[in-house]
């Protein structure tokens, strides 16, 4: 959808910015897919052992006592997915894959908007199932006859029969192929039927559904799997106890789509795997378009994907985002237009005046030596990245446990922080050192200790040294322990003196003179140490967490237009409409719409006056002199001497344009025509958004 | 007790057939009167009303097989048209008779096609002296479908001038059934509930083999102790004692007390039965979770049942448009200038009144109210700047399909779209925290 070729020059590396673009993306989905799978595995799990454990159970003990006096319940898993319905979809697709794959090759997704009535959802339910062990035949598009025969076969016991022969067809089969197929599903394999938005089933369809499926669960192994949006009370209150009676109702849990955000986000930005960065603004909108609106990760990443697309269509530099081994070729292959846009970059222009005037004029002329120099600063970013990422997660180790959490709990604030500006001048920074200074040892020893994993973990070759000093420092801790268990003695002996002396002003003397020891004494050991640590840690934050703004060539890696992206996002249709009636000349750059504030021009299209005249009125009102109105407007720049005629006959074609403008009006919802008063309509909308 | 005695049937069948429908003889030997000899023409059509499980499914069924009578049994929820439920009884006629040559399938669109093709099942018969009986069961069903099915069904006997009964099983009365037009009235026929003792009767009739009726009996009589306050239904109760029969063995099991130790098997097994009429009864957790617990010898504390999940995650804006609708459903529109407007004079005043109206609101249910009026509120209670972004409004649109607002009036989008808030007070508090 996106046409990079539709700019002519090619000087700018249109093509190669396209490739780049998909090679990038498809990356990033496939990684985004590994991640959702791997996070619903154990959600998926859960239910495939719930639905082979559901009709095993009865297939084994059908003679048992107990379990001839039970009633069958329907085995139904409630599945709690959380309010964010568009990701629903990917959670059911792999759901049915799974289901596929282990227990049973029938499977039926309905959906509410298809079953406003029983008989919708039975003819629907049939039609799948009975499609997805024959895809050859198509029952539904065929002549009247076998429409016909088709209406027939819609109850309850033409799809037993037709399980049965479905069932009794696998057993039949060659052994060899038998024992392949036994292996991935047994016997008879539970038919599912996954309901996939619960809330939206009409309660009277839901309860002959289940009903019906209930009379027939001997014959037929049904498994109902409900996807609930909300809570699971729902069932409760769409079911009465009569029919919910009939249910043997499990519930599953999905991940919490904040955690599932978390992850995406910790998989995808914080890494130094892909080249596309996204700047502060930028991710603060999606990430509030998320907390705010929709809580929706499959909307977030099509967030992110218009990002990428943008940042490649309309950065003629970004050619140069792409992994470290191709920088080189690519820099080499830039042509002169290129060159220049490279010398136009505001981070770039702010890098040259730091150098001496001699390499100023080189980078400023010499193409050959720029491209050797941003080779080198291109590199130098992406050390930066590594760097940055394994500190910042440091950072988090240490914030994420103190108290009332000044930089943010989760590790997407502390990124924000750091990306928006300096983090160590910021007032949270200093109150969470503050804070940081006064952790016990035991939490500072685990926290260095996550430190030392993460940066060993870290590809960054430069954290050598770090490690060895944050290794040394927890030596230190371990030797204070002997230490310490001395200085208690010590404290001991002069509280023992203190019992002795029970002479009331001795007491207070000696107790004066301790609160005074104390007060001027040094610091302890174990406080200087942690003194230390957090200079230590301030000091690699200082370092690493530098905000991307100010690295040179950060506009080639870091998206960061989000009035664009919010443009996009955010649609205002009453805005974008209000805009369009009021202002006509933002939409049809028309010198002559160009209108001066107030006036109404009459150059506008009549539905744009007409539209103005009616924010004037009242909640209801008057069409005559509305249209009154209207033809004063128009008539304005008409010679004002043919007025006698018009002034008490309003001219057919002024009258007939008014109609349709009126009518236009309430097309778009603005007005409706009122029964209160007669010749008069109403306003449905209040102020000038 | 009245004996089963009726001349046109042996009296082996007759003894069998008491033995299976304990407790409702009464009700048997009626019918049975009322049906008459096998080739006698019998009541046109039969209306049998009872409470859900008073056994009018059953006994019908167990006296029309055991007495080897023609019949067809069709349940009216799963046939849920005129015409599925016509071709079912035919396919059902076919299939009962013994001529192996048509099983093929039928078509019959209105009820006119039916009793020609009625007429055709039945004269290839050999039975065709036999009466044959229809039975609907979940005949309330038969209301919702054409005009003209209920009141053909009740004179079939006259329409097809063949010898059938109809009879029609439901749990409403008749005068809820009769047609305006007016039509046949069917012989109407009232089962009664199960009173305790009959229930103490049915259920300790199915004993475990492994035990002796007696203290299978007694384990009934302490099941109905507790439940029959709240549970009248011998479905529901039959399952139930199966569910919780293994933990009132257990003492038995482990030697700890004999069969007879009632009184120990009673302490132990009470407050586990209580507890299941908190859980299981109301299908809090399933009873295949249940037999687990109780195999693992667990607590069912451990166990949230579905009502503990009552909390529901919600987008920041999603939120305030709930609590919007919420204030808006339940105050009246009077006090919102007071409530939500920055300057208003006179608070103090009206600080008792609010009260006061607030209960009686709450009683009243939540009224419905125009769109305008939630934006409007939603922009007061917010904070900051709310932009009317496609978003805010795609919102409410969700927080519909949720359920937790409901759309009042079907008419057009345009025009105004009026909402209702569905969800409680408690539902609110949980997410304005």
């Amino acid at each position: 959808a996106h046409d990079f070729r539709s700019r002519s020059d090619d000087s700018e590396d249109t093509e190669l910015r396209f490739i780049t673009c998909q090679s990038l993306w498809n990356q990033i989905k496939s990684e985004t897919e590994q991640i959702q799978e791997d996070l619903n595995k154990q959600l998926l799990d859960n239910l495939v052992s719930f639905l082979s454990r559901s009709h095993s159970q009865f297939q084994e003990k059908m003679t048992e006592w107990t379990c001839r006096m039970k009633f069958r319940e329907i085995p139904t898993a409630a599945l709690v997915l959380g309010v964010n319905v568009t990701d629903h979809d990917l959670t059911f697709r792999g759901l049915s894959d799974v289901l596929q794959d282990n227990i049973t090759p029938y499977i039926a997704l309905l959906e509410a908007k298809d079953c406003p009535g029983i008989k919708n959802l039975m003819q629907k339910l049939m039609g799948q199932l009975m499609n997805c062990d024959i895809d050859v035949d198509s029952l539904e598009d065929e002549d009247c006859v076998q429409v016909s025969q088709n209406r027939i076969r819609c109850s309850m016991s033409s799809l037993i029969s037709w399980y049965e022969s479905v069932t009794k067809k696998t057993d039949s089969e060659t052994p060899s192929k038998k024992r392949n197929s036994s292996s991935r599903h047994w016997q008879s394999p539970p038919v599912v039927v996954i309901l996939k938005d619960m809330e939206s089933f009409t309660t009277k369809v839901l309860q002959d559904f289940i009903v019906i499926s209930s009379q027939h669960i001997h014959e037929l192994p049904l498994v109902l799997i409900f996807g609930i949006a909300t809570s699971p009370m729902i069932i409760h209150r769409l079911l009465p106890h009569s029919v919910s009676s009939l249910l043997c109702i499990e519930l599953f849990q999905s991940l919490s789509c904040k955690e599932h955000l978390s992850t995406i986000i910790d998989k995808l930005l914080l890494t130094s795997r892909f080249p596309f960065k996204l700047g502060e603004k930028v991710l603060q909108v999606l990430i509030n378009i998320f907390l705010y609106h929709d809580f929706s990760v499959q909307n977030f990443i099509k967030g992110f994907q218009l990002c990428i697309v943008e940042h490649f269509y309309s950065e003629p530099l970004s050619v140069l985002c792409c992994q470290l081994v191709d920088v080189k070729k690519r820099v080499y292959s830039l042509s002169h237009d290129q060159c220049e846009n490279i010398r136009r970059l505001p981070s770039f222009r702010r890098y040259v005046e730091k150098q001496d005037s001699g390499k100023q004029i080189e980078l400023l002329t010499n193409d050959s030596f720029l491209k050797e120099e941003t080779e080198k600063l291109l590199e130098d970013l992406h050390v930066y990245h590594e760097n940055y990422v394994s500190i910042l997660r440091c950072l988090h180790v240490f914030t994420s446990s103190l108290p009332k959490y000044p930089l943010g709990k989760q590790i997407r604030e502390l990124h924000c922080a750091c990306l928006e500006n300096r983090v160590w001048e910021t007032e949270e920074y200093e109150s969470s050192l503050q804070l940081a200074r006064m952790l016990n040892k035991t939490d500072l020893v685990t926290m260095l200790q996550q430190c030392v994993e993460i940066l060993m973990s870290s590809s960054g070759k430069e954290f050598d040294k770090t490690v060895e000093k944050l290794k040394e420092f927890l030596t230190q801790f371990q030797n204070l322990e002997a230490e310490a268990s001395q200085e208690r003695d010590v404290s001991v002996s002069s509280q023992k003196e203190l019992q002795k002396k029970t002479d009331l002003y001795h007491l207070q003397k000696t107790l004066l003179e301790l609160k005074e020891s104390r007060r001027s004494k040094k610091l302890t050991k174990f406080e200087m140490l942690r003194f230390e640590v957090v200079d230590y840690i301030d000091s690699l934050v200082r370092k690493y967490l530098v905000p991307a703004d100010d690295r040179t060539l950060h506009e080639i890696m870091y998206f960061n237009a989000a009035t664009v992206l919010r443009g996009h996002l955010n649609a205002a249709p009453r805005t974008a409409l209000h805009t369009a009636l009021n202002n006509p000349h933002w939409y049809l750059k028309n010198q002559a719409l160009k209108c001066d504030g107030g006036g109404i021009s009459n150059k506008a299209p009549d539905i744009c006056i007409v539209y103005k005249l009616h924010l004037e009125c009242g909640r209801l009102i008057n069409l005559v002199d509305w249209l009154e109105a209207f033809s004063t407007v128009v008539m304005a720049a008409e010679e004002p001497n043919a007025d006698a005629a018009s002034s008490d006959q309003v001219d057919d074609i002024i009258h007939a344009r008014f109609i349709r403008a009126v009518s236009e009006l309430e097309l778009l919802g603005f007005i409706k025509p009122s029964k209160q008063k007669t010749d008069h309509v109403a306003r449905l909308t209040w102020g000038g958004c | 007790m009245p004996n089963l005695e009726h001349p046109a049937y042996p009296a082996a069948d007759l003894l069998h057939l008491e033995s299976l429908v304990p407790c409702r003889e009464s009700q048997v030997s009626m019918l049975l009167s009322i049906f008459g000899e096998r080739q006698q023409f019998s009541i046109p059509s039969i209306f049998i009303y009872g409470h859900t499980s008073s056994g009018k499914t059953y006994v019908m069924q167990t006296l029309l097989t055991t007495l080897q009578l023609p019949h067809v049994f069709v349940n009216c929820v799963e046939y849920f048209t005129s015409r599925l439920l016509l071709e079912e009884i035919l396919l059902q006629l076919q299939s009962c008779s013994s001529e192996p040559e048509q099983t093929s399938p039928v078509h019959c669109d209105t009820l006119n096609d039916f009793v020609r093709l009625f007429k055709q099942a039945v004269a290839s018969r050999e039975l065709q002296d036999q009466t044959i009986y229809i039975v609907l069961d979940r005949a309330e069903q038969l209301r919702e479908m054409e005009a003209n099915i209920l009141p053909a069904f009740l004179r079939l006997q006259e329409l097809t001038d063949r010898n059938v009964t109809v009879v029609l099983l439901s749990e409403i009365v008749w005068e809820l059934f009769r047609p305006n037009v007016g039509c046949f009235e069917p012989f109407t026929m009232y089962f009664p509930d199960y009173s305790i003792g009959h229930l103490q009767k049915i259920l300790s009739q199915n004993h475990p083999p492994e035990y002796s009726a007696d203290f299978y009996s007694a384990y009934i009589n302490i099941l109905l102790g507790v439940f029959y306050m709240v549970c009248r239904d011998l479905k529901e109760l039959r399952h139930l004692a199966a569910l919780n029969f293994a933990k009132y063995c257990e003492p038995v099991v482990r030697g700890e007390a004999n069969e007879r130790d009632t009184r120990k098997l009673w302490k132990n097994i009470e407050p586990h039965l209580k507890k299941a009429m908190q859980t299981v009864y109301l299908r809090e957790i399933s009873s295949s979770q249940w037999e687990r617990l109780q195999h693992d010898g667990g607590e069912p504390g451990q166990l949230k049942g579905l009502s503990a999940h009552t909390h529901v995650e919600l987008p920041y804006y999603s939120k305030f448009l709930l609590i919007a609708a919420y204030l808006a459903s339940y105050n009246p529109v009077r006090t919102d200038k007071r409530f939500f407007l920055k300057h208003h004079g006179k608070i103090r005043k009206t600080n008792f009144m609010k009260k006061h109206e607030k209960t009686s609101n709450h009683l009243l249910g939540p009224k419905p109210f125009p769109l305008d009026r939630l934006l409007a509120i939603l922009y007061s209670i917010v904070d900051n700047r709310v932009a009317p972004t496609a978003n805010i409004f795609s919102q409410i649109t969700s927080l519909v399909t949720l359920q937790l607002l409901s759309m009042v009036g079907q008419n057009d989008q345009l025009d105004g779209p009026r909402y209702k808030c569905t969800v409680s007070l408690d539902f609110i508090r949980a997410i304005a925290r």
